[in-house]
């Protein structure tokens, strides 16, 4: 391995703007003669607009322009869609409402956009909207998802709120399997609603250039490319060709800037109206109100075991919420990321799943962080432990007896898994967990007074989404290929140009790691361009792990077409036949002579073209290549948990985290290991400290960091993280994927350790102290846990 | 209007500003130092942490004519210029401290301001407690601590 090549800790080279001060973001941006939008947003979850009067708001000074829906709908702006179809088990497809990007009739979340204020500076524009005035009628909303089916009907096209109802698996062989099993595990689970909350805010610019005719976006987008495709397809404001989105540096995505959202679609309307360019920036509490939220399952899930505790069956029916409109991926969350993941790292005959997914006056719902397979794992690892508990065996043993052990593995739900070692990661994880020295360590705690618990999660996850094919036949409205060009510049140099886009990943040095593996030059002749329709052709962008093991792909490829074009030039210079030219640590050398030319040499000479003919061979170096991936990957693993409860306060306080993951071949090791840090802080959050809480009436009760409790350093501990490694056998690589691992894992870890401490099963996310004291009560197990 | 006078970075200068201008727009605005962020509207994030005559202060929480007089320093008058990076840039660099990096300027800045009160030898639970004010959503905070004590360590050497 090679200090800079695949598998070295290099130190990050986009770091040196972050920690000067030197980043680039959105809100970063001035454009010259810029003005300012300001959202009037609905205070009310459901409401009818009977009339906006902005007069008084236009005479405001510094008003530039005050829209609202009817002048979206008089410019025929089209409303944003959802791009993955689900089709109900009936056949039906799913029942999508129109979203316009400014409510026009009914607002029907609190936050939905019912105007927007244009003015020279951010200051008067808030001003004015103080006097626009908007007359609503209220009507009565539907804000809980468990009720959403009964309650007032929130859209024409989807009677009982019901977007769809979808399925996946074998009824029939699963209720014989339940009719045959010795023990049956039965568990009401809710998967609480998470606000993604990255750190920097979104944020979007639009700016008309009259001369062309042309639209451009600056914006906090994980993927410029689906966005431009989506505001000219769909949104239909200019057509691709015109239309350039530039994401710059973006501070964290965690899925919630996947989407494509109303305020980028209306900067670049009321940009190209008022002839100015149009800057918008987020608010954290505007964030909490629009950015789409993540989990929201209310689920029952029963587990069927035969004597010899094998798993024989699963059932699983979950209401998922999407919120009040569907948001551009939200569909496929809680079906094709959730239904084919139940089957968990187990052998299990045979799953049936059932999901009903429903509208609530609620900010939509889409992906975060994981998507779908945080809420699969939490529901089969809940269920494993608890049968464990209720067999009195060793949750590990349990887990064991039903791991997969041979692959490929088909398993009952559309995945196929290709390679994994799940005893190895579980042996590992128990080794440096300590597990042995539990009973030792609980009995301690008892002394001080605390209730000591552990608590497993052995995951696994379906990631580098997806094969095109596959996936266009389960819905998906766009191939998830990736794209690459190596462009070799004359003095040797390289840039790579992705359709990846990277907010906290560091593609900048990873992608140069896989350059300087290849052709043995330092990373810092390799540059990473990537956020910007006009650079790059196009692109999937990042999300779902997929950087890894389809982006990275993308450029193996290319560097394939690079490397053999460059052995040509190379037998030109060096007069030999092409296949006598042998390309290794950076120098092309004649086989068995000491011949030999320098990739510096080539590469000028693949430019000046001076020795060979245009005919036989086109001058230039620079190769592109679309890689599609032929499977998932599946990165999976065992996190193992250990906590300690204050039996008086109920507080939790997590004191020992072992994650041993296999993410196949690690190209950056330390990258790698600040993933799953980061995953696990926020699969932590979720279990112990966050949730989004509307109330009855559809009003956000959590709309800022002072009500939404966000993972703080006290709140976590010292994390334990290794690996093994089985390769992904469908990339060239061997990658995997390790960004979602953590949120994944660590939920349900967190919940089985409690449990464990507190000996009840009965408990919420996230369990916060007061949580866990309520159960502690109830439940009375605190005295005999004790 | 008001007029502002101040030391940002060791460079005096003066403004007329919206009497209603936070200090972190006065800087990100005015004088488009865009290193210190805006990540919340509740003074929770510190994203926008920046030192007031030696203080760390969270710029989104004072206005620019409070700090009237007042030497300010920010992420990008923590290093010399042209000089070397400050030893806490460093070591956020070194140990893998940050990702997307928006809230790194105000991690650095508290960070600094936490050795200059508490000493160069931080153990871990001193440095957790002392980033309450401080939100990181990608690194899970593990190299953050880790950085934050070994900058700590090297301001000590001198470096700092």
């Amino acid at each position: 391995m090679s200090a800079t090549g695949i598998g070295a800790a290099v130190r990050r080279k986009e770091d040196q703007r972050f920690i000067t001060g030197k980043g680039h973001y959105t809100d970063d941006v001035n454009r010259p003669g810029q003005s300012h939008a300001y959202f009037l947003r609905s205070p009310h979850a459901r409401a009818r607009i009977k009339a906006i009067d902005s007069k008084a708001a236009a005479a405001m000074p510094g008003v530039l322009a005050v829209l609202t829906g009817a002048e979206l709908a008089a410019d025929k702006v089209g409303g944003l869609i959802c791009g993955w179809m689900i089709k109900s088990k009936d056949g039906s497809p799913m029942k999508a409402a129109p979203h316009p990007a400014i409510a026009h009739g009914t607002a029907n979340y609190v936050g939905d956009a019912v105007a927007v204020i244009i003015a020279e500076t951010l200051a008067q524009a808030k001003d004015a909207a103080e006097k626009v005035k908007v007359d609503y009628e209220l009507l009565p909303p539907a804000a809980d998802p468990a009720k959403a089916q009964t309650g007032p009907q929130i859209h024409e096209v989807a009677p009982r709120n019901t977007i769809y109802q979808w399925h996946l698996g074998d009824p029939k062989a699963v209720e014989a399997a339940f009719k045959a099993a010795k023990h049956v595990t039965k568990l009401d689970l809710v998967n609480n609603r998470l606000a993604p909350n990255a750190i920097e805010p979104r944020a979007a610019i639009g700016e008309y250039d009259a001369g062309t005719d042309s639209l451009t976006l600056w914006n906090t987008t994980q993927n410029p490319h689906v966005a431009r495709l989506v505001i000219s397809a769909f949104v239909g404001i200019a057509p691709e060709h015109k239309l350039r989105v530039i994401a710059p540096d973006v501070g964290g995505g965690f899925g919630s800037k996947i989407f494509i959202y109303p305020e980028e679609v209306v900067c670049l309307w009321a940009s190209r109206r008022i002839g100015r360019p149009v800057k918008w920036v987020s608010e954290r509490s505007e964030a909490f109100l629009t950015d789409a939220h993540g989990r929201d399952h209310v689920t029952h899930a029963e587990l069927a075991l035969d004597a010899d505790g094998k798993v024989m069956a699963l059932k699983v029916k979950t209401i998922a919420n999407l919120g009040a409109y569907m948001s551009t991926f939200s569909s496929s969350v809680p079906t094709y990321l959730y239904g084919t993941l139940l089957s968990g790292q187990y052998e299990i005959p045979a799953i049936y799943c059932e999901v009903d997914a429903v509208y609530t006056n609620t900010v939509p719902v889409d992906a975060y962080r994981g998507a779908g397979r945080p809420e699969a794992t939490f529901v089969v690892e809940r269920l494993m432990e608890v049968a464990a508990r209720e067999l009195d065996v060793d949750p590990a043993d349990l887990r064991k007896k039903n791991f997969i052990k041979k692959f490929p593995h088909q398993t009952p739900v559309i995945m196929n898994y290709d390679a994994g070692d799940y005893h190895a990661s579980l042996k590992k994880a128990m080794e440096l967990a300590d597990y042995a020295g539990f009973g030792r360590r609980k009995r301690e705690s008892a002394r001080n007074g605390k209730l000591r618990g552990v608590g497993f999660s052995t995951y696994i996850e379906a990631c580098g989404i997806a094969p095109s094919q596959a996936v266009g036949s389960l819905g998906c409205g766009v191939g998830l290929w990736e794209s690459a060009e190596v462009r070799v510049n004359p003095t040797g140099s390289v840039e790579i140009l992705t359709g990846c886009h990277q907010h906290g990943q560091g593609h900048e040095t990873t992608f140069a790691q896989v350059i300087s593996d290849r052709l043995g030059i330092p990373i810092e002749n390799v540059s990473v361009v990537h956020g910007d329709t006009d650079k790059v052709q196009f692109g999937m962008g990042t999300y779902g792990s997929r950087s890894g093991a389809v982006g990275i792909s993308a450029i193996v490829k290319a560097l394939d077409k690079v490397e053999s074009k460059a052995k040509k030039v190379a037998a030109h210079m060096l007069e030999v036949a092409e296949g006598d030219i042998v390309f290794k640590d950076g120098k092309f050398t004649v086989a068995g002579t000491d011949k030999s030319a320098a990739w510096g040499d080539v590469a000028l000479n693949a430019y000046i073209a001076h020795k060979f003919v245009g005919a036989e061979l086109e001058p230039g170096l620079k190769e592109g290549a679309f890689y599609d991936p032929t499977n998932f990957t599946f990165p999976a693993g065992c996190h193992i948990c250990e906590v300690e409860v204050d039996r008086e306060t109920g507080e939790s306080e997590i004191v020992a985290w072992t994650a041993v993951d296999d993410f196949g071949t690690v190209v950056n090791p330390m990258i790698v290991e600040g993933q799953v840090h980061g995953g696990i802080a926020q699969g932590v959050g979720q279990a112990l400290l966050e949730g989004v809480v509307y109330d009855q009436d559809g009003q956000l009760v959590t709309g800022s960091f002072m009500d939404y409790c966000m993972p703080r350093a006290q709140n976590l501990p010292v994390l334990k993280v290794d690996m093994t490694t089985t390769k992904a056998p469908s990339n060239p690589l061997g990658i995997k994927g390790c960004g979602e691992a953590g949120a994944i894992a660590a939920p349900v870890a967190v919940i089985n350790a409690i449990t464990n401490a507190i000996g009840t099963e009965d408990l919420a996310m996230p369990a916060t102290a007061q949580t866990v004291w309520q159960a502690l009560q109830k439940s009375n197990n605190g005295q005999k846990a004790a | 209007m008001s007029a502002v006078a101040m030391t940002v970075n060791g460079k005096a200068v003066t403004g007329d500003v919206d009497p209603r201008t936070l200090l972190v727009q006065y800087l990100r605005e005015h004088l488009r130092l865009t290193g210190t962020h805006v990540g919340c509207d509740t003074s929770q994030c510190g994203a926008c942490v920046v030192h007031v005559n030696g203080k760390a202060v969270k710029s989104c929480t004072v206005f620019a004519w409070q700090v009237e007089g007042a030497n300010v320093l920010t992420i990008e008058g923590l290093a010399e210029p042209n000089g070397p990076l400050h030893p806490m840039q460093e070591a956020f660099r070194e140990h893998h401290g940050l990702q997307c990096g928006y809230c790194t300027p105000g991690m650095i800045m508290t960070a600094v301001d936490m050795v200059n009160r508490k000493g160069n030898d931080l153990d871990d639970p001193t440095i957790r407690h002392e980033l309450e004010g401080n939100l990181c959503r990608c690194t899970g905070y593990h190299n953050i601590v880790k950085a934050i004590a070994a900058g700590a360590k090297a301001m000590g050497k001198g470096h700092g």
